[in-house]
């Protein structure tokens, strides 16, 4: 039976929760919806965890739907890189999950819970679909998948605030228009190749990559997944789906959405296109690099001047996702593997600060900055997670925020780049202005007369406070992180999707 | 459309052979061009075209929302099972040949399984669209804003 498991482990990692969202739908009760999908992304969770600890020596898995070998047919293919992914995204999914069931009841109309968990899922499972397929076409039916839904979810929050239609709106246009860009993007290196098999196209693509069809089918691609990243000028639809859907939504699609498509961005630029290439060369030196310092204080700025707390976070991921950006254009290996280390603790940080928020949400039923004033004291636990959280954020040694911007400071060091070096320094010390003035807010000003506010239901502390204690773990034990991302980062770097050795799971011959 | 005669009439003339034309589609997919898709939106039309022209309601009555919604998940029901059947026979994930004793024959069935879970769901999604757009409310107020 475990062989069973460990057999087809890429595919139940995906069809559990693909399964589990039509289950919600019939059964339509709420609390069964809950059990159904929280176990199946648990179970999602176990198995990526499985498969980290077995590719995390730079081991390839790779599982063939319907029997039907690669290139011709579609492949699940597992590595270093991807199962970290993987994981991120299944824990946060989990945890997101257990915190939706309390946090939703304030938010979203009863008769639309089974429908939320299910869309929930759905988007659990478009996310990981895009990250272990190894078929560039099975990407872009995942990502999808994932968008359809999310565009769903960000648009429940339209109970308690109209505005978040017209943020699933614009999400949904500019999503639209990013899939559209890659898709075209795809047609463009399918037609100059003849196939779509990730792995394969990396054996293709340099005899030709001088032709103008691959690089067009590069700008497209890095365009489209540029829109779903939220690179600095295409963050627009950011802010606004991440401040108006449901807490436990902003807490999934902070922490997971852009890191799958970055995700993907990496997958493409350095295993199907190859650093080799003049055209990406120049791409990472004269568009990515700049942008990526524009977001880091860009960004920063505008979330410094922001009072609703849940924008002011969405800018910040914008600004922290140009972190992740410039690790890449540092063109090494450590870059490479800050950006993988910066997207995890990044992920379990901004989870944090966001479940943190929506528990204030939850019982202030506001997430203004002027209507938290003196809730230190009222909601000590909470506030105290948005403090470790932000700590985090700005990079305080002891914290996993501190690691990753070790980990790219160095990298910058190493190609003697010490102006990025300050830079990164620089942009955090505006994370401390955007921090502090939420800090202040909640210890140092007096509350509002005859305001009795209660600390947050347990339901939301316990999760909160899983990713807060992640966050400070991680921070300590920084070599778990560290050495999955450097393998990850390692065999990225060599191009194409290979790794030690590839194990061929499933049922072989027949 | 209670005067509309010829609309009514020519209405009940299509109708069943929209929704042969879609069963065709549908069964014919593993030969040849069609499959569940196609069949799918072709067999929703039948009913649009009947919402149309003998009101939503009279089709609200025929194919309830709560079915609409059921047979969304169950299409992708459908298809899931499919895959995991093939799973416990002893093969990979939707490999059909495990499904009969001769291979042929198991892609055979195993097409049909899985684009009739796709019909399923395209159907219904095609429908709860339509019931979307044109049961809405005719307009928000501005106190709703």
């Amino acid at each position: 039976m475990l062989s069973f498991f460990s057999a087809h482990s890429p595919l139940l990692a995906i069809v559990i929760p693909l399964l589990a969202a039509p289950l919600c739908m019939v059964f339509g009760n709420k609390s069964v919806a809950f059990v159904i999908s929280f176990l199946a992304a648990a179970a999602s969770f176990a198995l990526s965890v499985f498969m980290l600890l077995w590719v995390k020596d730079g081991t390839v898995l790779s599982y063939h739907i319907g029997g039907w070998a690669p290139p011709l047919g579609i492949e699940y293919r597992v590595d270093t890189a991807n199962a970290f992914v993987l994981s991120i995204v299944s824990a946060i999914g989990m945890l997101a999950l257990s915190y939706a069931r309390t946090s939703i009841t304030t938010e979203i109309n009863e008769k639309h819970h089974t429908l939320f968990y299910a869309c929930f899922i759905m988007c659990f499972t478009g996310l990981m679909g895009v990250t272990i397929t190894g078929d560039a076409f099975n990407i872009f039916v995942f990502l999808e998948i994932s968008s359809l839904s999310t565009y769903t979810l960000v648009a429940l929050g339209a109970e308690k605030d109209k505005r978040a239609l017209s943020a699933a709106y614009d999400y949904l246009i500019l999503g639209t228009i990013g899939a559209t860009f890659f898709v075209i993007g795809l047609g463009f290196i399918y037609m100059a190749t003849g196939t779509l098999n990730l792995h394969d196209l990396s054996q293709r693509l340099p005899e030709i990559s001088d032709s103008r069809t691959v690089r067009a089918g590069f700008a497209l691609i890095v365009i489209g997944m540029g829109l779903k990243v939220a690179i600095y000028p295409l963050h627009r639809w950011l802010p606004g789906a991440y401040t108006y859907s449901p807490s436990a939504v902003s807490v999934f699609l902070a922490a997971t959405a852009t890191k799958v498509a970055l995700y993907v961005i990496i997958r493409f630029m350095f295993s199907v296109y190859s650093k080799d290439f003049a055209f990406e060369a120049i791409t990472f030196q004269y568009v990515i690099l700049p942008l990526a310092l524009i977001a880091m204080f860009a960004a920063a700025f505008v979330a410094a001047y922001q009072i609703n707390i849940k924008r002011m976070l969405a800018y910040s991921s914008v600004s922290q996702i140009g972190y992740m950006l410039l690790g890449l254009s540092i063109l090494n290996v450590e870059g490479v593997s800050g950006a993988f280390v910066h997207m995890f603790n990044h992920a379990i940080t901004k989870g944090a600060l966001f479940m943190a928020i929506g528990a204030i949400v939850f019982r202030t039923g506001s997430a203004l900055l002027p209507n938290m004033a003196g809730l230190g004291k009222q909601m000590p636990w909470t506030s105290a997670a948005i403090v470790v959280g932000g700590l985090s954020l700005i990079g305080i040694p002891g914290t996993a925020g501190f690691v990753s911007k070790w980990v790219l400071m160095s990298a910058a060091f190493e190609r003697e780049w010490w102006p990025i070096a300050l830079l990164i320094v620089a942009s955090s010390l505006i994370a401390v202005v955007y921090i502090w003035r939420v800090v202040e807010v909640l210890y140092l000003q007096a509350p509002a007369k005859e305001s009795v506010v209660q600390e947050a239901p347990l339901s939301l502390l316990v999760p909160t406070w899983i990713l807060i204690i992640a966050t400070i773990v991680f921070g300590l034990y920084a070599d778990f992180a560290i050495s999955i991302s450097t393998t990850a980062a390692e065999y990225i770097m060599q191009g194409g999707f290979g790794g030690k050795e590839v194990i061929i799971l499933g049922v072989e011959g027949r | 459309m209670e005067h509309h005669l010829i609309l009514r009439v020519v209405t009940k003339i299509l109708v069943g052979p929209i929704l042969l034309y879609g069963l065709y589609v549908q069964f014919h997919g593993d030969f040849g061009p069609g499959g569940g898709f196609q069949a799918g939106v072709i067999f929703a039309v039948a009913f649009m075209l009947y919402g149309i022209v003998f009101s939503l309601r009279e089709l609200r009555k025929l194919v309830p929302d709560w079915i609409v919604h059921q047979l969304i998940a169950i299409g992708l029901l459908l298809y899931t099972c499919t895959g995991l059947v093939t799973l416990f026979l002893g093969g990979n994930f939707l490999d059909y040949n495990v499904l009969w004793s001769v291979a042929y024959k198991g892609q055979h069935y195993g097409i049909i399984a899985v684009e009739l879970g796709v019909g399923i769901t395209v159907f219904a999604v095609m429908l709860a669209i339509y019931y979307a757009f044109a049961g809405r409310p005719p307009q928000l107020d501005d106190k709703d804003w």
